[in-house]
């Protein structure tokens, strides 16, 4: 009996560290959105629908080419890294006790801001990258001022600049518009110094001219910052002041230099993250779009599927955005456009209860236990 | 109800293992009807988990429990509610941003067409407050009052849900003597109504005067009942320790060196009130004495220790600090010109409760050189050997040593992590703002050794105590506070503790020049 007792425990303490569980959960998210996105296509058309998941789990696979195929992960990529930056951000304000929902702010602010100086100014990208992280720094502290000195809730603030920022950023960027669309012109038309560069790394993704150095960066920062929480005074007092700020000022901590530190650092990332895409030329601004970029809003689902741990979320940055890619390989004669979106809005729905799945299972495992020492009696 | 039975309620043989630690060993609890029943143990001992089996917070491995003789399961608090059993805290489970009103009909609320009856409950509070004395003001906001009256509300709680099994975790740790006398009447009327008291303290005075038997635990384990009739206070606390320990702290005369903590017409505003908490107090803590400030739980102690640590700005006066004047210095600038603080709530302000028990002992020190580098780093080998360092010189017990989660720790090993971590940093002067409470004799008795360590090291320490045994056995110096103004001075062994509870309830005064 002891010996099976034993046994029984050293597979629960497996189970129940955090770590196991953080993955676990987020697995589960993964595997209940994908079962109810192709719910969903069951019912819009029941015929395609095995191949229509298998599509968007495939995502650049669908090319029989590797070269091809390496071409597309490499598009993937490059869109992975401002998701990255974007839960970075949130992550890092969560770390003290700061909901970050201005980092979409954030990021509208970066973009503005880097193609206001790659197209308007004509200057170098390693400026353009500057002028970003300090637009997202400086919509940050806006909101860690308030937050500090006036008590005004981060969320409510957060949003306000978001809408601020995107008709900002519009009016600017409407100088550098093309003249038939409401695009901004090519950056690597207009000003090719702009570019981010690729120091060669899109060789490997058959000469994909997008992949730059924003996708290694976006993991150094990541890892950066996991060094900073875990090793550092600075992560330490950030930390201490987000889950328990009466202790953190009774051991003397700045916590209004700390708040508004942090949100700095948290839109400089969303700022960066925002350089990351549209210094590629990858994509350019629309200055009618009227609703703000989802990236930011992502971000929050990344973080949380990550298990609020940076490196947990280089990987679910890249896998939100797998899908997501995935989703535009569909056959749009069958399925309508949207449902890309669909899928990826429910598994980041879902990652809302990452935090639920891991209670659920936390319940199971001492029910569980409860069961198992009954049985011995 | 089955009336076959003498107990309202027995706990049977129980068994609860935490991770590391058994908390509970085949420990056995009889509770008669009608009568107050004592639980003692020393903190850890597992006093705190037992009752938390009983109220269904945890489930016991091996045990039973029964009421009124028949096998009963505890799943949850409901489950102990509808079998008519209360508690009150040690640690309070209050809505912060609720009214005690609302706190107390939380759960059991009085509605008619959906609409609450206020009305109806605030009556049914008033007149229980009245009967027994909880001075509370139903409409106040639990984040808004004192501790002390915190306790009432929870006290209140029971009370108003017509419980008949009253369980009392140490529930006159933060009241007057006054109001003490009072609990212990209220408890004995309740008893004598039917009501059955289990009363868990370690204050062995209260419980030779309110108990009828007292059950002994130590470490967990069950060690004994003893009828309180038949035993005294030496027996008890031998059962409780498991040797003989010094009740009343002694210490050698010394006399007072040079001033180290100098304030001058001090005023700290209230956040509860518009007046001000503290008016215009002076006063010298000089190196090599204990000095007590004494009063009831409100009258300003608390907002004058906030004014002296920084955490509150102070309105007007003069706070010099070894000669250095800190009247606008930050909190971190009075800590390492050597002002060390052990503060009030452990778990609001003196604790990080989800760091590690290592990050907690270097809180006020992680910046210095010795334990981060000078490019931002945590030096996490030296913080560690330091912690070990700490938790061997103080006797601090946890499960796992200097990885314990803080918030996992007993009360008792709490406070000494922090004692350990204020003492340690050598201070000029310590505050200490009732380092005792809630703890046990053998706590108490160490913390009573500390700080007189510190006043022998030629150390000035500055205590409020809301307990005037405390204050009269170690002070060397006692200041008494009413509504926020210093009412009168004395020296501990011209003074009796009747003296200072006039002083203390405001019905004396003197002049007391600084």
């Amino acid at each position: 009996m002891s010996a099976e007792v034993k046994k029984t425990a050293e597979k629960q303490s497996f189970l129940a560290k955090p770590a196991v569980q953080s993955i676990i959960a987020s697995l589960l998210c993964i595997i209940f959105g994908l079962l109810i996105g192709y719910i969903a296509l069951l019912f819009i058309n029941a015929k395609g629908a095995n191949e229509a998941i298998i599509t968007i789990i495939k995502n650049y696979f669908t090319y029989p080419s590797k070269a091809a195929a390496l071409k597309y992960l490499g598009n993937t990529l490059v869109k992975a890294a401002p998701l990255l930056m974007c839960a970075l951000s949130i992550q890092f304000c969560y770390q003290a006790g700061l909901f970050n929902i201005g980092a979409a702010g954030q990021y509208v602010a970066g973009a503005g801001a880097s193609l206001f100086c790659a197209l308007s100014l004509g200057l170098p990208w390693y400026v353009c990258l500057l002028a970003a992280l300090l637009a997202g720094g400086v919509f940050g502290v806006i909101v860690g001022v308030l937050k500090a000195y006036l008590n005004v809730n981060e969320v409510i603030s957060g949003i306000m600049l978001n809408w601020i920022g995107l008709y900002t950023v519009n009016m600017m960027l409407t100088g550098v518009k093309e003249v038939a669309s409401p695009y901004t012109v090519s950056v690597a038309n207009t000003n090719p110094s702009a570019l981010l560069p690729s120091l060669g790394l899109s060789k490997f993704f058959s000469n994909n001219k997008y992949v730059t150095i924003a996708i290694p960066l976006a993991v150094l920062i990541a890892i950066l910052l996991k060094v900073i929480l875990s090793m550092t005074v600075f992560g330490y007092e950030i930390k201490a002041t987000g889950i328990a700020k009466d202790a953190a000022k009774y051991s003397g901590m700045k916590e209004k230099r700390n708040i508004i530190l942090t949100l700095f650092i948290g839109g400089a990332l969303a700022g960066i993250g925002a350089a990351f895409l549209f210094l590629t030329g990858y994509e350019q601004w629309s200055v009618s779009q009227s609703s703000v970029p989802g990236m930011g809003f992502n971000g929050i689902a990344a973080t949380f599927l990550g298990g609020l741990d940076p490196i947990g979320t280089i990987f679910a940055s890249y896998f939100i955005q797998h899908i997501t890619s995935g989703g535009a390989y569909l056959d749009k004669n069958i399925y309508p456009s949207q449902i890309s979106d669909f899928i990826s809005a429910i598994i980041i729905y879902l990652c809302g209860f990452v935090l639920f799945f891991k209670y659920f299972l936390n319940s199971r495992l001492k029910n569980k236990k409860n069961n198992a020492e009954g049985g011995n009696k | 109800m089955a009336e076959n039975s003498e107990y309202a309620i027995e706990m049977l043989g129980i068994t609860k293992r935490f991770p590391g630690i058994i908390a509970n060993d085949n420990v056995t609890i009889q509770l008669k009807k009608g009568e107050i029943h004592a639980l003692l143990g020393e903190n850890g001992a597992g006093k705190s988990t037992l009752m938390s089996v009983l109220f269904g917070l945890y489930q016991a491995e091996e045990g039973v429990i029964k009421k009124d003789g028949k096998e009963v399961k505890i799943n949850n608090p409901n489950d102990a509610n509808d079998l008519g059993i209360g508690m009150v805290h040690q640690h309070f489970k209050l809505v912060q941003c609720f009214s005690v009103l609302d706190n107390i009909i939380l759960g059991v609320e009085t509605v008619k067409n959906g609409f609450l009856q206020k009305d109806v409950a605030r009556k049914k509070i008033m007149e229980l407050s009245e009967k027994y004395g909880l001075n509370v003001d139903p409409d106040a906001k639990i984040e808004d009052i004192t501790v002390g009256m915190q306790q009432r509300t929870e006290i209140l709680k029971m009370l108003y849900r017509d419980n008949e099994i009253l369980i009392f975790d140490e529930p006159t740790a933060v009241l007057t003597p006054a109001e003490i006398d009072e609990l212990m009447q209220i408890m004995k009327n309740l008893a004598k109504e039917g009501k059955s008291i289990l009363f868990i303290s370690h204050k062995l005075a209260e419980i030779m005067a309110v108990a009828d038997r007292c059950s002994v635990l130590r470490r967990g384990k069950y060690i004994g009942t003893v009828n309180i009739a038949e035993t005294n206070q030496e027996e008890l606390s031998r059962m409780m320790i498991g040797r003989d320990v010094q009740l009343v702290a002694s210490k050698e005369d010394k006399t007072p060196g040079e001033v180290i903590l100098h304030v001058e017409n001090m005023t700290v505003p209230s956040k509860l009130h518009h007046n001000n908490a503290v008016k215009n107090v002076s006063f010298d803590v000089r190196e090599g004495e204990i000095v007590c400030i004494a009063g009831i739980d409100g009258n300003g102690q608390t907002e004058l220790v906030y004014g002296l640590s920084g955490l509150e700005n102070i309105t007007s006066g003069k706070i010099e600090l070894c000669g250095k004047d800190i009247t606008r210095a930050s909190i971190r600038e009075r800590s390492t010109s050597g002002m060390s603080h052990i503060p009030e709530d452990r778990h609001k302000h003196g604790l990080v409760l989800d760091y590690s028990l290592a990050y907690n002992l270097v809180l006020q020190r992680y910046f210095e050189p010795e334990f981060s580098t000078k490019t931002g780093f945590l030096k996490k080998g030296e913080i560690r050997k330091y912690a070990d360092k700490l938790i061997d010189q103080y006797d601090i017990r946890s499960s796992q040593g200097a990885v314990t989660i803080a918030r996992s720790m007993s009360g008792g090993n709490q406070q000494k992590a922090i004692i350990a971590r204020e003492v340690d940093k050598n201070p000029n002067l310590l505050i200490a703002v009732q380092p005792t409470r809630g703890l046990d004799v053998g706590a108490i008795e160490y913390i009573h050794r500390q700080l007189i360590a510190q006043r022998d090291a030629g150390h000035a320490v500055l205590l409020v105590s809301l307990e005037l045994e405390e204050v009269m056995s170690i002070s060397d110096r006692i200041l008494v506070m009413y509504e926020g103004e210093i009412v009168g001075e004395f020296n501990p062994k011209e003074t009796t503790p009747e003296e200072l509870g006039l002083y203390m309830a405001g019905a004396k005064r003197k002049e007391v020049g600084a």
